[in-house]
């Protein structure tokens, strides 16, 4: 089955893309299986200058879930494009990176950046982190913040499709993917983690160092669900499915209501060649299911 | 350079409790089929997976190698939480998914007078570096332990190095224990000293390692999701002030490149 897919210019070899955050650089990975047979690959969330990350405890597991309050400890941008880029295998698979900026001017300006390396296939804006004190998910709770941070990516990201991350922690996600797409948004990715918390009854303390995290993992897959479902009769850009994929049935779900392509994040904790197995997996799976094509088979959900 | 390990679905060989005394502290033994690791590095660690845990416990476990041979993997965990009880019930032919062999093992220098240092489950990757040490009679080996000492796989280790116990049982026990660590630690200060076991113990090696000018390797036991290097959960703060991957850079580090000998200065 042919499952390339494009996506307003993005063009995947397959509809599996890995998660910013959950991938690390890529490299991390290529023990366990061929980076370039992933569709494509969304590096651990970039900013202009490196950053330390959150204390510890980051990390906590959760039924079905995990909390997870990393604060986007990274390398910085220079050091991204400098060191790591390089021996990615740019050609073959879509390497995304993920943007983080404080405000309009420097997300601006990475994009800038990131928009002179042809070594990007896109660049995703991340609206939507829980886990740091200044922009984040301020950005993408309110509409009009959320169209002004894309506009100032847009503005500068040149040829390059930007991808804008949605958070599932607002009252109506589809009047911010509305937002988005008015300002240039060429496709969306969501949902982003839930804000979430865990604290221990029996010491009184709270798992994560940052009290607040964002919830992954099968747990919040109904929501995830839910989230492409109206936004995807919302906008008439493509979407990026994610939340809680841990197999080729939970991708197919995403697509039936509406993806073109998913993101793949918490199951590669789960089993570090999960991605590269799903790429297999889900073809396989529509062919079972007697679905011609992937093109059919998106958005096809049928009346309760 | 590449490095990591391998991703295998591998069959549980066994896994019992560590005879009847080891049930009452959960202490067990699980073996699995060894799927064609490389060369463990003894230090090194694997993320275990069982097909059991379903959607949750979510993650893998971390677990330090305890024995590699050509045919099988073992570990040596205690039941302490949701994942490790649950992998109490793995029955022989059991799937599990196996990560491994991981991370940064101990330095290994044959002809080097060297001390390990373990505390309670601290043990496991000593059992590997003694019975693969090729010169074991420049070994010597302290163990401080809780429960009694046959839960532990310490009897086959007195017949390769030399070794010592010493069982907390009362108040003050641990006071002495430390002070044989003092002596100890004095007595390597120009080999080598190797740390595994709680961070409190460890905090104390590392300070007894800077005391004596001791070149000194702990091994710590962080929280991990991935073990990968990937998802930034399990990081220690290094002596520069960055968060370092614990799975990446360690699990054992030497103690000079981190902070643990400041704890409370």
């Amino acid at each position: 089955m042919d499952m390339r897919v494009d996506l307003a210019g993005l063009r995947l070899k397959n509809p599996v893309v890995t998660a910013s955050g959950t991938f690390g650089y890529g490299l991390e990975f290529t023990p366990y299986g061929d980076l370039e047979k992933l569709g494509g690959l969304v590096v651990k969330g970039l900013s202009l200058e490196p950053r330390k990350g959150n204390p510890m405890p980051r990390l906590a597991e959760s039924p079905c879930g995990m909390l997870n309050a990393i604060g986007l400890q990274n390398a910085g941008v220079k050091a991204f494009l400098r060191g790591m880029l390089p021996q990615l295998p740019f050609k073959e698979t879509a390497i995304i990176a993920n943007l983080y900026a404080c405000d309009p001017d420097e997300f601006g300006e990475l994009a800038s950046i990131l928009a002179a390396e042809e070594g990007i296939a896109a660049l995703e804006v991340n609206i939507s982190c829980p886990n740091v004190k200044e922009g984040g998910i301020l950005f993408g709770q309110d509409p009009a913040q959320a169209a002004k941070v894309t506009g100032a990516v847009k503005k500068r990201a040149g040829t390059k499709p930007v991808i804008v991350k949605l958070s599932p922690n607002v009252t109506d996600i589809a009047a911010i993917a509305r937002a988005v797409e008015g300002a240039g948004a060429d496709i969306l990715s969501l949902i982003n983690t839930l804000s979430g918390m865990s604290v221990d009854a029996r010491t009184r303390k709270p798992w994560l160092a940052n009290v607040i995290g964002g919830l992954s993992g099968p747990a919040i897959k109904p929501v995830a669900l839910r989230c492409v479902y109206q936004v995807a009769q919302a906008v008439q850009i493509p979407i990026m499915g994610m939340g809680g994929i841990t197999s080729a049935e939970d991708a197919l779900e995403f697509f039936l209501v509406g993806a073109h392509a998913v993101q793949v994040g918490t199951a590669n904790f789960l089993r570090p060649d999960f991605s590269f197995r799903l790429v297999d997996e889900i073809p396989a799976l529509l062919e079972k299911y007697g679905v011609k094509s992937l093109e059919e088979y998106r958005g096809s959900l049928l009346a309760g | 350079m590449i490095e990591g390990g391998r991703c295998d679905d591998v069959r549980a060989v066994s896994c019992a409790p560590a005879g009847e005394i080891g049930r009452k502290y959960g202490l067990w033994n699980l073996v699995v089929e060894n799927p064609g690791w490389p060369k463990v590095v003894p230090g090194q660690f694997a993320m275990l997976r069982p097909e059991r845990f379903g959607l949750s416990p979510l993650w893998a476990r971390p677990f330090s190698i305890c024995r590699a041979t050509d045919e099988t993997v073992a570990f040596f965990f205690q039941a302490a939480g949701r994942g490790t009880t649950a992998m109490t019930g793995i029955a022989p032919g059991e799937t599990l998914t196996m990560w491994g062999p991981l991370g940064k093992g101990f330095a290994v220098e044959p002809d080097v007078p060297t001390l390990l240092l373990a505390g309670g489950m601290g043990l496991a990757p000593f059992v590997e570096y003694i019975l693969a040490h090729p010169n074991p009679e420049n070994l010597r080996l302290v163990f401080g332990h809780k429960p009694e000492i046959e839960c532990y796989p310490f009897e086959e280790l007195t017949r390769r190095a030399k070794t010592e116990a010493y069982w907390e049982q009362k108040p003050g026990d641990l006071q002495a224990f430390l002070a044989v660590l003092d002596a100890r630690v004095r007595d390597y200060a120009n080999g080598l000293v190797l740390a595994c076991g709680p961070k409190p113990f460890l905090v104390a090696v590392a300070k007894l390692g800077e005391k004596y000018g001791a070149r000194t390797q702990v091994s710590l036991e962080n929280r991990m999701a991935c073990g990968v290097g990937a998802c930034l959960g399990c990081v220690e703060e290094d002596a520069r002030g960055h968060y370092a991957q614990v799975c990446k850079r360690g699990p054992v580090f030497w103690a000079k490149d981190l902070k643990l000998a400041e704890a409370g200065k």
